[in-house]
């Protein structure tokens, strides 16, 4: 669907806030609590797709997202940074949510970095909204308190943290009443030793989420075969094998690009994929029988896909 | 969609139900094929389809006025067919805005939505209801809103809360149901209010299903159908009331069977909610009688050999082997053997 960008206002040096409104006088579908939007970005050459989390809940009138340039941009949010302008209209898909709060738990803990904030701008309405009990830290460099402090209600279970070292996790984790979640967003560095801390302290997988922030990365580039298509293609290092896939005029599955959802999953035939994704069991990567295309390469020169 | 509503009929008593001409075209008919075997038959609920069935996202059609007075009938005796557990409260809401605007939009004669904001109006002229309230405000309608709405659209819902990669029956509105129970299963997760299907379990079937849906996407909502024989066009036939309609099975004899016998079916409606993340399951059942059913020919020969080579299991599962050769003898005379079209449409367009 058609988004016109009716605002961007800056928060800091490298982080935006865009105010998306439909074409027409129309409404936006609802977004919901955690749930993302792909904004399709053009390119000199191509299109990008990025994922961006809803922070404006379930206000059909507008969406708001935040956008921080990301150092080496491989075109996406530099583009929103530097050539975007209110007027311009952007192809946007509609929400999608891999990152919902569990309404049946009583406690939330929420736990993010940098820019992974942005889910919980969402959460944090209706966790008030419905009296649930939550505590939110935030942890970002000492120089970025000022962005985020005004973007975080001023609540005594709200802290901000100017380091990650001043959140002592084991013991944040350990003090948690059971019948807590934890929702975990940030840096994969962030969100790998958050989610390690708690395993370790015994908390179960199915009270720990965690949303993929930040995608693909890029890589080497490696060929694909296509067992079933009958077409070889070379992925480039600034491109995902599913955006590699989608520029040759194929049509995978697809869903998230975050490596989050399991839509995009195919078989492979030969060669080793390099995984980069948040979906298959450990058992299942090391079989090395699929690949989730949207965020995982390729550890040899060619992969050959069930395809 | 231009649609003409009969006066209230009555779906228990005096069964005073009937389908139009118009409403036998239009009849969902579930069979594709001569033969009938289970398999994954799930499609996107895309507008159109074989009848006019499934020209709208939720389906209004001539039995409008009766369905709902069946409805708040059995609701009198078993306020329990509607409930809905507290954490949902938030696909409550999403059931409504749903239902009320896409019956707004299929159906402007019969239905209106107005909206300033969070301040909403609706208008169900069939019904003679104008109301206005506030979107979000529970005390701002007569009853919860998951009740509110699903008492003025035909057919059963129940809405699956998604936790800890399962589904959970967490609510629901079931008054027309084949045999199930929502004050049983409420709460369940998907493979334990599935356990009493048969053969399926051990397929894996369950387990493919359950992931399909897990990935279920806002906007692209899937259907499905399924089918079972009911004695007379009965809606609750429940397990609470089963003394009322289980010994219907034992009156029908060769000479009334056209009469009585109904094929029902469900076209199945799944759509991802967008503030809940919980799925709303539509399960909107057709009743239509065998005598009905055999004005389309296409039907009664098709039904004819479906019934005839049906797997001996499913017969059992369906609980029809009281009735089967009944309804076969029935039927078999419409059937001249002649080969006929795949697909469900009726190929004729008048009776």
């Amino acid at each position: 669907m058609k988004a016109r960008i009716e605002n961007i206002e800056p928060l800091s040096a490298t982080i935006k806030r865009f105010t998306l409104a439909p074409e027409a006088a129309k409404l936006f579908p609802a977004g919901a609590a955690g749930a993302f939007i792909l904004l399709e970005i053009p390119g000199p050459s191509r299109v990008w797709k990025n994922a961006y989390s809803l922070i404006s809940g379930g206000r059909r009138e507008t969406y708001e997202i935040i956008v921080r340039r990301v150092a080496h941009s491989r075109g996406g949010s530099a583009w929103l940074h530097d050539h975007a302008a209110p007027g311009q209209l952007l192809e946007i898909s509609e929400p999608a949510n891999l990152f919902p709060i569990a309404r049946a738990a009583q406690n939330h803990l929420l736990l993010s970095a940098g820019i992974g904030i942005t889910p919980f701008l969402s959460y944090l309405p209706v966790l008030q909204a419905h009296n649930l009990g939550f505590e939110l830290h935030h942890c970002c460099k000492q120089d970025e308190q000022e962005i985020f402090r005004p973007l975080l209600p001023n609540l005594p279970n709200v802290t901000l943290h100017g380091s990650r070292n001043s959140l002592d996790l084991t013991a944040l984790l350990s003090a948690q009443k059971l019948n807590t979640h934890l929702y975990v967003c940030g840096p994969e560095a962030f969100m790998d030793g958050v989610i390690a801390a708690a395993k370790k302290i015994g908390w179960p997988d199915a009270k720990i989420h965690e949303e993929s922030f930040g995608g693909a990365t890029g890589g080497a580039p490696f060929r694909v075969n296509l067992a079933r298509s009958g077409v070889a293609l070379e992925v480039a290092s600034d491109q995902t094998l599913l955006e590699a896939l989608e520029s040759a005029g194929l049509q995978p599955p697809r869903m998230c690009r975050g490596g989050a959802c399991g839509v995009c999953e195919l078989p492979v035939l030969e060669g080793v994929p390099d995984h980069h994704d948040h979906f298959l069991t450990a058992a299942a990567r090391a079989a090395g029988k699929s690949i989730m295309t949207c965020v995982s390469r390729a550890k040899t020169p060619e992969l050959v896909l069930d395809f | 969609m231009n649609i003409s509503l009969k006066p209230a009929e009555t779906f228990r008593g005096d069964f005073s139900a009937r389908n139009s001409d118009a409403a036998i075209l239009r009849f969902p008919f579930p069979f594709p094929e001569d033969v009938y075997m289970y398999g994954v038959n799930i499609e996107p609920h895309v507008r159109g389809g074989p009848t006019a069935a499934y020209d709208a996202v939720f389906d209004i059609d001539e039995h409008y006025l009766g369905e709902c007075e069946d409805r708040a009938l059995t609701l009198i005796d078993d306020p329990a067919r509607c409930q809905v557990l507290p954490h949902m409260i938030e696909a409550e809401w999403d059931t409504l805005e749903l239902l009320m605007e896409s019956l707004a939009t299929d159906y402007p004669d019969l239905f209106n939505l107005t909206k300033n904001r969070t301040a909403w109006r609706w208008q169900n002229r069939p019904l003679g209801i104008d109301h206005s309230f506030i979107f979000g405000a529970a005390q701002s309608l007569p009853c919860p809103p998951f009740e509110y709405i699903t008492r003025q659209v035909q057919g059963d819902f129940t809405l699956q809360d998604q936790r800890d990669n399962n589904l959970y029956m967490d609510g629901g509105m079931v008054t027309s149901q084949a045999d199930w129970s929502l004050n049983f299963d409420l709460g369940m997760s998907f493979h334990e209010w599935h356990g009493p299907v048969p053969v399926a379990h051990e397929l894996g079937v369950f387990d493919r299903a359950l992931a399909y849906l897990l990935r279920l996407q806002y906007g692209k909502p899937v259907r499905r159908l399924n089918w079972t024989l009911t004695v007379n066009p009965r809606l609750d036939t429940s397990p609470e009331n089963y003394p009322l309609w289980g010994p219907d099975k034992a009156t029908v004899t060769p000479e009334d069977i056209g009469e009585k016998m109904c094929l029902r079916v469900e076209l199945q409606t799944l759509t991802r909610l967008p503030r809940s993340n919980a799925i709303l399951f539509g399960i909107r059942g057709y009743l239509i009688r065998l005598e009905e059913l055999v004005r389309v020919k296409k039907y009664a020969k098709r039904m004819h050999r479906v019934l005839r080579d049906l797997h001996p299991d499913i017969v059992e599962y369906k609980g029809m082997p009281r009735y089967r050769q009944m309804i076969i003898d029935y039927l078999a005379p419409f059937d001249d053997g002649e080969i006929l079209s795949s697909g469900t449409a009726p190929d004729q367009t008048r009776l």
